[in-house]
């Protein structure tokens, strides 16, 4: 499978925080979390991430366990994420409700095209191919899947 | 020849296993969207209802009408599958698997980054998102990559005015906000030995904020004791030759009292070299530093005084709200003129009970400083409960003196 865009490079140790807000939390409502995310970062950044691949510095997503970060990207239209590592709880969030994150490290300029390669396991941007850390098996199946709770559904008798 | 982590788990650093949870508990915050997930399951009850806990503590009481008909919800399914149950008020979800809840060698999730304080225990603890919470409603299990384990190698003990805070942000300090990502911390040495219950809990909070999965304490006699409290009989956890992969050495006694800077935990500085910081609210409380030795040790130092800029003390749980109020450490935090909130997480997430504004400064003896956190465009400093006792008498940031 392979996953395309346009990047939009972010620093290190972007936090849940940032990414949406715990005054935000407080409701069932994915479109307010689309709203908001990255408010505290940067205002304009929700509505460049449809379509797009955000390439980030190490530990993506520290800090609180909120899923709603997870989902709030996903809604966003958030194609994938790649950073050199991630949070472990947003990465298991992130992979449980179907948004692809991989582990590598990858130095591009916001608006390259991106290609995530899930079968060869490598990230293509700026004109440079490097590998990224294949998924464990586990997460592969829950992945391909659509996340956890499809798995689930998919399993029961 | 195993690390904690790995005799509790049954395998090896690495390895994949399906782990039988022993304890799962979630909050109003993440148990919103772990009831949504568990919905779309679509399954008729949970495996092990009694293995479950839904404990309020984010926003309590509810602040508004949305929150409130999301907590009922909550407490509707909690009462109709015999979950267990604390409503507003009852206390911080992790101090309250702490009070006789979780025992040394259980595997324990939260959904909640700061899960791993019961580490402490001995216990393999760790948050989880709410999706994962929810599959472990359904099936009682959930799976991990066994982690690897960095030592804390401890000696020496308190001999100034530095705490256990003081201990965890250092350990922070030295590993980075990422050192330990995607493995357990464990503390060893003679000095572990004298650390209190609720200082290991203090530290194994904080764990999370290295990046670990979790932080780990072996059950000792001082854990026992405690334990015992609540009528658990436990075996001391004997340590055994294992293989690390890193070690972080710190002597209790070098330690000074610390602060760590807006916006990260990992930028800790000596608070002699930032003295004089003009605050604008200081908060004692969170499942870091809102235990009835933190209040004791508080009000030891604000008796008989008055603060100098507006303090909120937000005990951790009704249970030390009760013995706070027994012991007349409350009403000396009162008199001193702090305010007190509901048990629970207080302002820590800045949702609720005492959000900061713009260009304001909090001092906190919470676990994050994020930017924005505790309000927009406000800072948050982290200290030690005697850090946050002596500036609140200042007004400004303060070094403690040795507490009596």
């Amino acid at each position: 499978m392979k996953l395309e865009g346009d990047a939009v490079c972010l620093g290190a140790d972007i936090d849940t925080d940032v990414i949406i807000a715990g005054r935000y939390l407080r409701t069932k409502d994915r479109k307010i979390w689309v709203e908001h995310v990255f408010e505290d970062l940067d205002p304009s950044l929700g509505s460049r991430l449809r379509g797009a691949v955000i390439v980030a510095g190490n530990n993506f997503g520290c800090g609180s366990s909120r899923e709603q970060a997870a989902v709030a990207l996903k809604e966003a239209g958030l194609v994938a994420i790649v950073a050199p590592s991630f949070s472990r709880i947003f990465f298991r969030n992130a992979i449980n409700i179907g948004l692809p994150v991989v582990e590598g490290d990858c130095h591009c300029t916001s608006g390259d095209h991106v290609v995530v390669d899930l079968d060869e396991w490598t990230v293509t941007c700026g004109g440079t191919r490097v590998p990224v850390r294949p998924l464990s098996a586990r997460m592969q199946e829950l992945l391909r899947a659509g996340g956890l709770v499809h798995h689930w559904r998919s399993k029961k008798p | 020849m195993s690390t904690l982590s790995e005799r509790v788990l049954g395998a090896g650093a690495g390895d994949y296993v399906d782990a039988n949870v022993d304890r799962a508990y979630v909050h109003d915050g993440t148990g919103v969207l772990t009831l949504e997930a568990w919905k779309e399951m679509g399954c008729p009850g949970p495996a092990h209802p009694e293995r479950l806990y839904i404990l309020f503590d984010h926003i309590v009481p509810a602040n508004n009408s949305t929150t409130a008909m999301l907590q009922r919800e909550l407490r509707v399914f909690a009462r109709s599958h015999g979950i267990h149950f604390s409503d507003i008020g009852g206390g911080v979800c992790h101090q309250l698997m702490g009070e006789g809840e979780v025992l040394p060698g259980e595997v324990v999730v939260g959904a909640d980054s700061h899960s791993c304080t019961l580490g402490a225990f001995g216990a393999f603890a760790t948050g989880v998102g709410a999706t994962d919470m929810a599959a472990v409603w359904a099936s009682g299990e959930t799976w991990f990559r066994v982690p690897e384990t960095i030592a804390v190698r401890l000696s020496g003990s308190f001999n100034g005015a530095a705490e256990a805070k003081d201990l965890a942000l250092a350990v922070i300090s030295k590993l980075g906000m990422d050192g330990a990502s995607y493995k357990a911390l464990e503390y060893i040495g003679e000095g572990t030995k004298l650390l209190s219950m609720e200082g290991r809990l203090t530290i194994a909070n904080l764990a999370t904020e290295a990046g670990a999965k979790t932080g780990l304490f072996y059950a000792d006699d001082v854990t026992r004791e405690y334990l015992l409290r609540f009528g658990h009989r436990v075996e001391n956890q004997v340590p055994e030759p294992c293989t690390y992969v890193g070690e972080v050495r710190i002597d209790i006694g070098d330690l000074e009292p610390v602060v760590a800077v807006p916006p990260r935990v990992d930028t800790v500085k000596p608070v002699s070299s930032l003295e004089g910081l003009q605050l604008d609210q200081v908060f004692v409380g969170t499942c870091t530093n809102g235990r009835f030795e933190d209040l004791q040790r508080f009000s030891s130092i604000v008796k008989g005084k008055k603060v100098k800029v507006r303090t909120i003390v937000v005990p951790s749980s009704a249970e030390v709200l009760r013995k706070a109020a027994d012991t007349g450490v409350l009403s000396s935090i009162i008199a001193a003129g702090c305010t007190i909130g509901t048990p629970g997480c207080g302002p820590c997430l800045g949702a609720h009970m005492g959000v900061i504004s713009e260009g304001e400064v909090c001092l906190s003896t919470a676990n994050r400083n994020f930017t924005n956190r505790m309000g927009i465009g406000g800072s948050i400093y982290l200290a030690s409960v005697a850090t946050a006792a002596a500036s609140a008498l200042a007004g400004v940031l303060t070094v403690p003196e040795l507490v009596p």
